[in-house]
């Protein structure tokens, strides 16, 4: 949680804070006592959100580039988990084994990503959302008219995970631990690459790229690197979506969910990577549980205020909220020491819009 | 460390409690319709349609009370899965009514068949394999499908209209897949044609039809159309004001009211376009009459009279809460008696007669229309015919319907 440490290069267990701890054991211990519907449905699903949005919390974050075809490269890779695998649509199901399936389908999602990026780095700001917006549109209504490789408007259903070990992996408690497995081990690897020399490069190339390039970076290389990255994470999270929802069709990757996911980013916080599954979680609960607190024609009205408050309040979303509310409670002397990395962080934590 | 787990354990297990406090002898009914994206006025009139059914038992079925808790989904497949799974596992509801759409409608399907002590009856959703290719034990559809709503049609434009050669224009997906097979089955076995090419599909919320219409080949009789709202009023302004004069054929939701109350010259130009479905606005019969008397008097901001998702939803409900006044509310061993008792059901609808088949579909009557010009200038429907019982093999054998095989793009062939 604590970023003043990233820098030391020596890490020993005292270091851990004891909030990491306790959510490690929170997380670890959730399904003995949630209900399974709170497993996966809110659980699991909030995991998979956290980790598409993660793919994009480290480009925009860190990477200064905001896309909004995250999802469309983790639709691409459950489109191949559908096509190449099983399905039960008659349709495309090549039925080759699962690994095999799952390895090409996080490397198409991946090359689809770096090519993405590659055609979109060139631009800054308000111009890499529209490129990577137009990508996503382009990409939803292809599917939704191919029906050839794709299924059109139908999509696919019956993707399922395969039973190994002798644990079907789509039960709820099974699941939960799959994709807390691959939502730690991508929020690990993103931290870890933000203090590696490729991602303080990438963090110099968002605040200032042409002192880069002059210091002889290559700027656009970094920045497809990035691109494949955050593909191979979101391609994961494809395969655990398509896996979640056991089907995927063109409305999985719509544009409003599109959206949606750039919504639980920048709610969740773009500084550091477990802003995006706040977001998610916090997107996920109002998701499910604004319709029972308000009237049914009203209910998105509260999910878009919750979220215009927490944006309104904390440009740096939830994450921001909570730092603002540690500084106010601290002693004296920490509290001047986060002001000032609040500061010195600040330009950042709105994220990629504003130019340096 | 320890205690603070339990802490939080505590916090979360009341979080969880919150919504769900209920006397444990009611019975929980969960609705699902789209109540956000494209079709929210239609999943509202839904809604409608099951209120209408509880207030007419007074939200009392069995000696119970009915606890009403409703899901919202977008039309998307995954959107229902999730807003379904909320209510069956997180609501603990033991009865559903709905979907709306197709697509879902199967989604649902698939999911019934994971929750076997959970009864699912449709709401108006109309693809066909929801009940006829592997359904589920536990799902019920008192409304028909897409295909049925369309009996008679095809024998009314190749014997009265006397077509004999039509272009097909449709949205791209399994509704009207469903509805093109439902009217060109019974024209094509008559000696009817429609060529592969001469059918055309356009994406939802189409807005340009002028490529579709240059396209239209000269020697068709007339253009079976089946587009739904915004979609159908575009295309009939277009085809309208680039001249063209081919008489039309409309499916179930092309010259509804949203169509026909609709300003412009489109309107004049749609009269004597015949079209079937489950309901007829202008059907003068008793029960309906009563039944579009409660609508309006109950929802006075509805639409000016009930649209066939309001009656679907609907007639759904009333088989619930009439099956649960047989059993008296037992819904204990699985819901088995109770489901039992839906098998049985035969009630009488606003529509006529209602029973389900032994794949669970309903059988019920049919309405032939025509647009007309009524007294004071306004388009409305003409019931023509009412064609009565008709199931979901349109009449032949079940194994003799499946080999008619899978609807799609190309199903009838029909050269």
């Amino acid at each position: 949680m604590d970023s003043r440490g990233l820098f030391s290069g020596s890490f020993s267990i005292k270091d851990v804070h004891p909030a990491i701890l306790i959510t490690a054991v929170f997380l670890v211990a959730y399904p003995s006592f949630a209900t399974d519907f709170f497993i996966f449905q809110i659980g699991a699903y909030s995991l998979i959100l956290g980790t598409i949005a993660l793919s994009l919390m480290m480009l925009a974050g860190y990477g200064g580039m905001v896309s909004l075809a995250q999802l469309t490269v983790a639709g691409l890779a459950a489109y191949l988990m559908a096509i190449l695998g099983d399905n039960s649509m008659g349709v495309m199901g090549l039925g080759w084994p699962w690994w095999l399936t799952v390895i090409v389908s996080v490397l198409g999602a991946a090359l689809f990503s770096t090519f993405i990026g590659a055609v979109s780095v060139r631009t800054e700001g308000i111009y890499t959302i529209m490129i990577t917006l137009a990508v996503a549109v382009a990409f939803f209504y292809f599917v939704r008219q191919n029906y050839v490789l794709f299924n059109g408007f139908t999509g696919f259903a019956g993707v399922e995970p395969p039973t190994l070990f002798g644990i079907y992996w789509r039960d709820p408690v099974p699941f939960y631990y799959l994709t807390l497995t691959v939502a730690v081990g991508f929020f690990g690897a993103v931290y870890y690459c933000a203090r590696s020399t490729f991602g303080l490069a990438l963090q110099a190339i968002r605040d200032n790229p042409r002192r880069m390039r002059a210091l002889g970076f290559n700027v656009t290389l970094h920045r497809i690197v990035a691109y494949f990255f955050a593909g191979v994470i979101a391609g994961f999270a494809g395969v655990l979506l398509v896996w979640f929802n056991g089907r995927v069709s063109p409305g999985t990757i719509g544009v409003d969910v599109a959206i949606d996911i750039l919504v639980i980013a920048v709610v969740g916080g773009l500084r550091h990577p477990v802003g995006p599954f706040l977001g998610a979680i916090a997107f996920v609960l109002l998701e499910n549980f604004a319709i029972d607190l308000i009237d049914r024609e009203r209910f998105n009205m509260v999910i878009g205020t919750a979220f215009l408050l927490v944006v309104l309040f904390s440009p740096d979303g939830l994450l921001g909220l909570w730092n603002r509310f540690r500084d106010k409670f601290r002693f004296r002397g920490n509290a001047l020491l986060g002001d000032e990395r609040v500061s010195k962080n600040d330009p950042t934590s709105t994220g990629s819009l504003e130019k340096n | 460390m320890g205690k603070l787990k339990h802490l939080l354990a505590a916090t979360v297990a009341l979080s969880l409690a919150g919504p769900a406090v209920a006397a444990a002898e009611d019975i929980k009914m969960g609705a699902l319709a789209t109540l956000e994206g494209a079709f929210t006025a239609l999943g509202e009139d839904g809604l409608r349609g099951v209120k209408l059914a509880l207030e007419e038992f007074d939200y009392m079925a069995g000696g119970k009370k009915i606890e009403l808790i409703t899901g919202s989904s977008d039309a998307s497949p995954d959107s229902a899965i999730r807003a379904v799974r909320k209510l069956v596992e997180q609501d603990k509801v033991q009865l559903v009514i709905g979907p709306l759409s197709g697509s879902e409608g199967l989604a649902v399907k698939d999911y019934a068949k994971t929750q076997p002590n959970v009864t699912f009856l449709n709401g108006s959703s109309a693809a066909q394999d929801t009940t006829l290719r592997s359904p589920a034990e536990n799902f019920f559809r008192f409304n028909t499908e897409g295909a049925q709503w369309m009996a008679g049609l095809g024998e009314y434009a190749y014997n009265e209209k006397g077509y004999r050669n039509v272009a097909v224009l449709a949205e791209d997906y399994s509704f009207p897949y469903t509805q093109v097979f439902g009217f060109l089955e019974p024209f094509c076995r008559l000696g009817g044609k429609s060529a592969i090419d001469a059918r055309f599909w356009v994406p939802i919320g189409n807005k340009d039809y002028s490529s579709v219409i240059a396209a239209l080949p000269d020697d068709v009789d007339a253009i079976f159309v089946a587009l739904g709202g915004a979609d159908a009023v575009n295309f009939l302004t277009q085809y309208e004001q680039s001249g063209g004069d081919l008489p039309l054929i409309g499916g179930s939701i092309t010259v509804d009211q949203s169509v026909l109350g609709s300003k412009g010259k489109a309107r004049s130009f749609v009269v004597g376009t015949p079209s079937a479905g489950p309901v007829s606005d202008t059907w003068d019969d008793p029960r309906w009459k009563e039944f579009v008397g409660a609508y309006q008097k109950a929802f006075p901001d509805g639409f000016p009279s009930p649209s066939l998702f309001a009656h679907a939803y609907y007639v759904n409900t009333k088989a619930a809460l009439l099956a649960l006044n047989e059993v008296n509310g037992d819904l204990s061993d699985g819901e088995k008696k109770f489901r039992e008792a839906l098998s049985k059901l035969s009630f009488e609808t606003p529509t006529g007669m209602v029973s389900v088949d032994e794949r669970r579909n309903a059988i019920a009557d049919i309405f032939l229309t025509e647009v007309s010009e009524g007294p004071d200038g306004n388009l409305l429907n003409k019931t023509i015919k009412v064609i009565p019982q008709v199931n979901q093999t349109l009449g032949v054998s079940y194994d003799k319907f499946l080999e008619y095989g899978q609807v799609g793009r190309e199903n009838p062939t029909c050269g």
